[in-house]
């Protein structure tokens, strides 16, 4: 299996989240991340969905997906002609010997201190998937006290829109 | 109250205040809607008042909001217009997920509108309050939410237009009590803004002529004629596709009455249940030509063994069908009634060409299975009824132009096998869904649109006993629907599968129906007429007898040997290839291969 990142332009109506994400669970697929947002245009929502699964399922959950009356255009990001990011809070225990070290790693990772208390650090990060796995495998032996990521969100590079690109199924398109 | 009958003859009126009930009704008229099944409860009440007024909707009051949803599938199947039903919120609602979710596995056009508690009171569990939005997210097509009485003429003309275009299916309106209630201005849209829904019609040409070219150069071909052709309209032209080619065709439990029964390229129902010949046919073939179908487990037995040698050309109208369950070498999206028609101009072209497809080898192969696994059943011994001779004298004596409406088991298969199908829109069966109890409600409905025609419902005693109750609608509101009911005294199906699977250990499959109810009686309480027939002798006079009562609804209860199984078979997540002919005898598919 593979990853996959699907944005999906949505009419941003009522329920167009629970409809989408109720079509993943019921075709029997994992979501492994989700970021819902406005986008450029009024009453137009992005959905950027990063599932774990082979090319032909990939293929039925998309057909699946652009089957929903409320679902406008469904684009697969490749991760190099893309810009894919996830952003993390992450508060690492902090005592007198391992606060530099901590600081080191922010550092190292381009990550930002953004909360500090007696015994803790606050980091945010953003960053590709990988990235932040790597950050977070450097802070682990710290000790992590509280972790929360967001779902991953991802545009692609170059001059062109979402709505130049081709459609991942061109029925919903034609 | 007594102004809303002035209020609804201006209905239909472009900009006229009225109430969102009102709107409702008016849209409903506007839609074209001529007849409604319905229950009313508390929160669709303000829609019941200005109904009493319509003089264009007929509405039938049914005992149960299931018959509701199961005779606007009858009324849609039989007639090819949207069906509608109407009920309460909370429990009225939820009444309807069975109709709902059946209409869905077999795209049959349908609306439903359920009323819903005050949009105030919504997420606070009031009474009589069900998440039907929710809870039909998955059954289907789209569902909508209104609380704003301004937006139900638009929700009722999209779900009128998602519900009969594209690949068909239920499409459910849920309305909230005050939305109703409030004051509005009707203004029905004339035209449809739903920008993510566009489904293609039109096929691919380039796909079209590299499917006849491969169509012509394969050596035993089928056509593989699904649903999708009945609810396509396409029956006319796929014949012509047919007799033009002189390829073999099949017709799965959806497509039954797609192609004539009587033509002599038919090879009949594929699938669990089908003929030698037709799952045969598909399981030898070099290719298959499938139209409008979907290959269900039920037709393909166990996939990867599912016609191993065939090239596949698949056209459906959604494009989620094609590859979901076998590959297509050729896929082609589009509504099957433009797909057929350019593919007959194609193969024309090719033929003008010299491209000739030569069949006549697997034609004898063909016909040796045919001639050698005739469909066919054995007589009880102890002299009783066999239900298979039942549901052929009915089919034979009834005629190609009733309409019969089966439940789901033995008497569902037999209905599908032994009654000869000519026209579209005859067979009425929940086929995807197999939801007991679906007959005598779907054929009350297909007797609502279809006046002047004979409709049958088929059924079991088992599913008999889950909507029985629609025959005092159907003797209330003069409508004459006919009840085969195939009396076995047991869940007829399930007891097959115990007598085969399960060391003929019957665990709860015994309904004891030769002994209660008293089916003739219970016909009789509900003011319909009640006959029984337990022999051979008295099949034909019995059923003549019926044909002759159309004052009020009759019920036959044909009562019959419990043993009889239904043959052929191939056991559930076997392979095609196993099918067997009768208990213990499988077929020889010959040596050529």
């Amino acid at each position: 299996m593979t990853r996959h990142t699907l944005s999906v332009l949505v009419q941003d109506q009522p329920g167009v989240l629970a409809r989408v994400a109720s079509l993943f669970s019921r075709r029997g697929f994992n979501i492994e991340s989700l970021a819902v947002g406005q986008t450029e245009v009024p009453d137009i929502s992005r959905m950027t969905i990063v599932v774990n699964v082979d090319r032909l399922p990939l293929e039925q959950v998309t057909k699946q997906l652009n089957k929903l009356i409320n679902v406008l255009k469904i684009v697969e990001l490749e991760a190099d002609s893309s810009v894919q990011r996830e952003i993390i809070l992450v508060k690492v225990k902090a005592d007198f010997d391992s606060r530099s070290h901590i600081l080191e790693t922010v550092q190292l990772f381009r990550a930002k201190v953004v909360d500090v208390a007696h015994d803790t650090i606050t980091i945010e990060a953003t960053g590709a998937h990988d990235k932040l796995q790597a950050l977070l495998s450097m802070l682990e032996p710290f000790g992590i006290r509280e972790l929360v990521q967001s779902g991953m969100v991802a545009m692609g590079r170059g001059s062109r829109s979402i709505s130049d690109r081709n459609a991942r199924s061109t029925e919903k398109t034609t | 109250m007594s102004t809303s009958h002035e209020v609804n003859s201006e209905a239909g009126t472009q900009g006229t205040p009225m109430t969102g009930a009102q709107s409702l009704i008016a849209s409903l008229e506007s839609a074209g809607v001529e007849v409604v099944f319905g229950i009313p409860g508390g929160a669709i009440l303000p829609a019941y008042d200005p109904m009493m007024d319509s003089t264009k909707i007929r509405h039938i009051l049914v005992r149960h909001e299931q018959g509701a949803g199961h005779a606007a599938e009858g009324y849609a199947s039989a007639t090819g217009r949207v069906g509608v039903c109407i009920a309460t919120s909370g429990p009225g609602a939820t009444n309807l997920v069975t109709p709902i979710a059946d209409a869905y596995m077999d795209s049959v056009p349908m609306v439903a509108i359920t009323g819903q508690v005050p949009s105030a009171a919504i997420g606070t569990d009031a009474f009589q309050e069900a998440d039907i939005r929710g809870i039909t997210m998955p059954i289907t097509k789209h569902s909508f939410l209104i609380t704003d009485p301004a937006e139900i003429s638009q929700a009722i003309a999209q779900a009128f237009h998602l519900a009969s275009t594209g690949r068909p299916g239920p499409v459910l309106v849920d309305i909230s009590k005050d939305a109703l209630q409030a004051d509005t201005t009707f203004v029905w849209p004339d035209s449809i803004d739903l920008p993510g829904y566009n489904p293609r019609t039109r096929p691919h040409s380039k796909q079209i002529r590299e499917a006849a070219k491969l169509i012509l150069s394969s050596r035993q071909p089928v056509l593989y004629v699904g649903g999708g052709v009945i609810r396509g309209n396409a029956s006319v032209s796929l014949r012509i596709l047919a007799e033009l080619t002189g390829i073999p065709v099949v017709t799965t439990l959806m497509a039954r009455g797609a192609f004539p029964d009587s033509h002599t390229q038919h090879l009949g129902m594929p699938g669990m249940h089908g003929t030698v010949a037709a799952v045969g046919a598909l399981q030898k073939a070099d290719l298959l030509i499938t139209l409008g179908a979907r290959f269900d487990d039920r037709v393909t037995g166990k996939l990867s063994t599912f016609a191993p040698n065939a090239a596949v050309i698949h056209a459906d109208i959604d494009p989620a069908e094609i590859g979901k369950n076998r590959e297509a070498d050729i896929p082609i999206v589009g509504d099957v009634g433009e797909v057929i028609p350019e593919l007959i101009a194609a193969i024309k072209a090719e033929i003008e060409l010299g491209n000739i497809g030569d069949y006549a080898g697997w034609w004898k192969e063909l016909n040796r299975m045919r001639e050698t696994y005739p469909l066919g059943y054995d007589l009880p011994t102890d002299g009783s009824l066999a239900p298979q001779y039942v549901i052929e004298r009915l089919g034979k004596i009834s005629g190609p132009e009733s309409i019969y409406a089966a439940g789901v088991g033995q008497h569902q298969m037999w209905a599908a096998q032994f009654i000869g199908y000519e026209f579209p829109g005859t067979w009425l069966n929940s086929g995807g869904a197999g939801t007991m109890g679906y007959a005598v409600p779907a054929a009350m409905g297909a007797k609502v649109g279809c006046p002047d025609k004979t409709v049958w419902a088929i059924d079991g005693d088992g599913c008999f006993q889950m909507t029985n109750q629609e025959l005092a609608t159907c003797t209330i509101n003069e409508i004459p629907i006919k009840v085969a009911l195939i009396n076995n005294s047991s869940l007829g199906m399930v007891r097959q599968w115990q007598t085969l699977f399960y060391n003929e250990r019957y665990s709860n499959t015994d309904l004891q129906s030769h002994r209660f109810p008293d089916f003739v009686k219970l016909a009789e309480a509900y003011g319909a007429h009640g006959l029984q027939c337990d022999s051979a002798d008295s099949v034909d006079s019995t059923i003549e007898k019926a044909l002759s009562l159309n004052d009020a609804p009759v019920v036959i209860d044909f009562v019959v040997h419990r043993d009889a199984m239904v043959w052929p078979m191939v056991a559930a997540g076997t392979s095609n290839d196993e099918i067997l002919y009768a208990r213990s005898i499988a077929p020889d598919w010959g040596s050529d291969d």
